[in-house]
């Protein structure tokens, strides 16, 4: 049994020679790749560079094909890392928010900890509370997702995430699917969390906010990373030209 | 010929057709014969035998075999969604030979085979073993509608809730399974008003007089009581299974129409 204790030493995510394959297709070329603690990465790239697919990796909602991947020191790649418990302390947030529809906000939020964390009825309520009103979703605890906009969609499923105490999160293109007078909301949110010291990895197409939040900026294309750098530079003076070919397109 | 024209005539010439069936129809038969064979006493007799009878049992047939088929139907749909190979072929297998049984097949070798064959007494006699041949019927066809209802589940709902640390188990009964029942809700009541209809199958095997449902009612009432000789009784159960189907199929129409707009 692999021990689940985290190495404080080791790198938030660390990722090794990682290939993957959907049937005879390559998405992921052999990525190396890291996220420190307390630092903020943004990965972009053109659709179908496989950004998604190796954020997706991250937690093992797509399974590596070959190569290894640490989270806190732990191999989640291993058959015998308990992925559930590593799971739990990876907060992840998705293009389509994903919340439950059946289930009031309140339950979206109490739901994991209640099942995974063991937490009492009362303190999960409270920990719920606490995350609602972080994200501005204060007395929206008994309306069910359907009834929210895309933005407090999103922000619900954060505070969701939040609730289970991650030490890190994912977002996969959270603001992709919202009306564009609601991304700053959400992007408000993930600035936030960024000034507390969360450790993020944020695929998206926000260069605003890779620029102004990101400790690390990485540009992917074609199942490769491409270059990668001080977000500034990169966004700034492109080394590579497929990168620049890019970002002459978003920006 | 003017079209408007053709289409007016074309539509009295249907009208004139329906009006020549209707008098023929009122002109050849014989009224006082078949009113004696089908209404006699102006359906006055039976009713509270029936009422206090047949619709109880046949109501409760119909519940037994509905739970009954419902639990035995979730356990095939888990099972045919299973990561374990063999538990998908077993419930696979299970599912396409039931479906392609009559279910009238299904309760004699229930009620006959089974006892003797397998020296068991099924509880409530022969018609209890009906009964749970009906459950045998119901589970399979049941498990299709629920496992196609799992399936409506979007795929991110499992995504959001293992990433949360769910296990498989949590997931499939706090997340999957009650947005599966949501769905399935209409084809579940038209599966339920099938069964309320089939459970007239169980007439073939013997019962009890406090046992019977409303066909086997009725096929006594042709030969005993106010009505005997004629078909009145099952004028009378064929009015009662209409006053309970009837406004269970309108449920089902508004229950898919509701679902079709929140969608």
């Amino acid at each position: 049994m692999t021990s689940l204790a985290k190495d404080p030493a080791a790198p938030a995510i660390e990722v090794r020679d990682l290939h993957k394959y959907f049937g005879d297709n390559e998405v992921l070329k052999g990525i190396d790749f890291e996220v420190n603690n307390g630092h903020v990465v943004c990965v972009i790239g053109p659709s179908g560079s496989g950004k998604s697919t190796l954020l997706r990796c991250v937690n093992r909602l797509e399974e590596p094909t070959s190569g290894q991947i640490f989270v806190e020191g732990i191999d989640i790649v291993d058959p015998e890392t308990d992925l559930n418990a590593v799971r739990s302390r990876i907060g992840m947030v998705f293009q389509s928010f994903n919340l439950f529809p059946h289930l009031t906000v309140m339950r979206n939020l109490t739901l994991a900890q209640q099942r995974v964390r063991k937490r009492g009825k009362a303190e999960a309520v409270e920990v719920a509370r606490a995350n609602l009103a972080k994200v501005g979703l204060e007395g929206k605890e008994n309306a069910y997702p359907a009834h929210l906009s895309g933005g407090q969609q999103q922000r619900v499923a954060i505070a969701r995430a939040l609730s289970m105490n991650p030490d890190m999160m994912l977002f996969d293109e959270p603001t992709s699917a919202l009306d564009p007078e609601l991304v700053g909301d959400v992007l408000a949110v993930m600035k936030d969390l960024a000034s507390e010291g969360m450790t993020m990895m944020v695929v998206t197409h926000e260069m605003g906010f890779a620029r102004e939040v990101g400790d690390k900026l990485v540009f992917m294309d074609g199942g490769i990373i491409v270059e990668e750098g001080l977000p500034t530079a990169v966004l700034a003076n492109p080394q590579h030209e497929r990168t620049q070919a890019f970002l002459s397109k978003v920006l | 010929m003017k079209r408007s024209t053709k289409r007016r005539l074309t539509h009295l010439a249907l009208y004139l057709l329906l009006g020549v069936v209707v008098v023929v129809l009122a002109v050849a038969l014989d009224w006082p014969t078949v009113q004696r064979n089908f209404w006699a006493d102006g359906l006055s007799g039976n009713w509270h035998d029936f009422i206090t009878l047949g619709v109880v049992n046949t109501a409760k047939y119909t519940a037994i075999a509905f739970g009954g088929g419902f639990a035995l139907a979730l356990l095939l749909a888990l099972m045919k969604l299973s990561p374990i190979a063999p538990y998908r072929w077993i419930a696979t297998a299970y599912i396409e030979f039931f479906r392609g049984l009559p279910a009238l097949i299904v309760i004699l070798v229930m009620a006959f085979g089974v006892p003797i064959a397998f020296q068991w007494t099924p509880p409530g006699g022969t018609v209890g073993a009906g009964v749970i041949g009906l459950v045998m019927v119901a589970g399979a066809y049941m498990a299709e509608t629920l496992r196609a209802g799992i399936q409506a589940v979007p795929k991110g709902q499992t995504e959001a809730a293992q990433s949360l640390g769910m296990s498989g188990f949590w997931t499939t009964v706090s997340v999957v399974l009650p947005q599966a029942f949501r769905i399935v809700i209409p084809p579940l009541t038209n599966e339920f008003v099938l069964l309320i209809k089939d459970t007239s199958l169980l007439s073939v095997v013997g019962m009890l007089p406090d046992q019977r449902e409303l066909t086997s009612m009725a096929r006594d009432f042709q030969a005993s009581g106010p009505t005997a000789g004629t078909s009145t009784s099952l004028t009378q159960a064929a009015l009662l299974y209409l006053i309970i189907t009837l406004p269970l199929t309108r449920l089902v129409a508004w229950l898919e129409s509701r679902q079709k707009r929140a969608r």
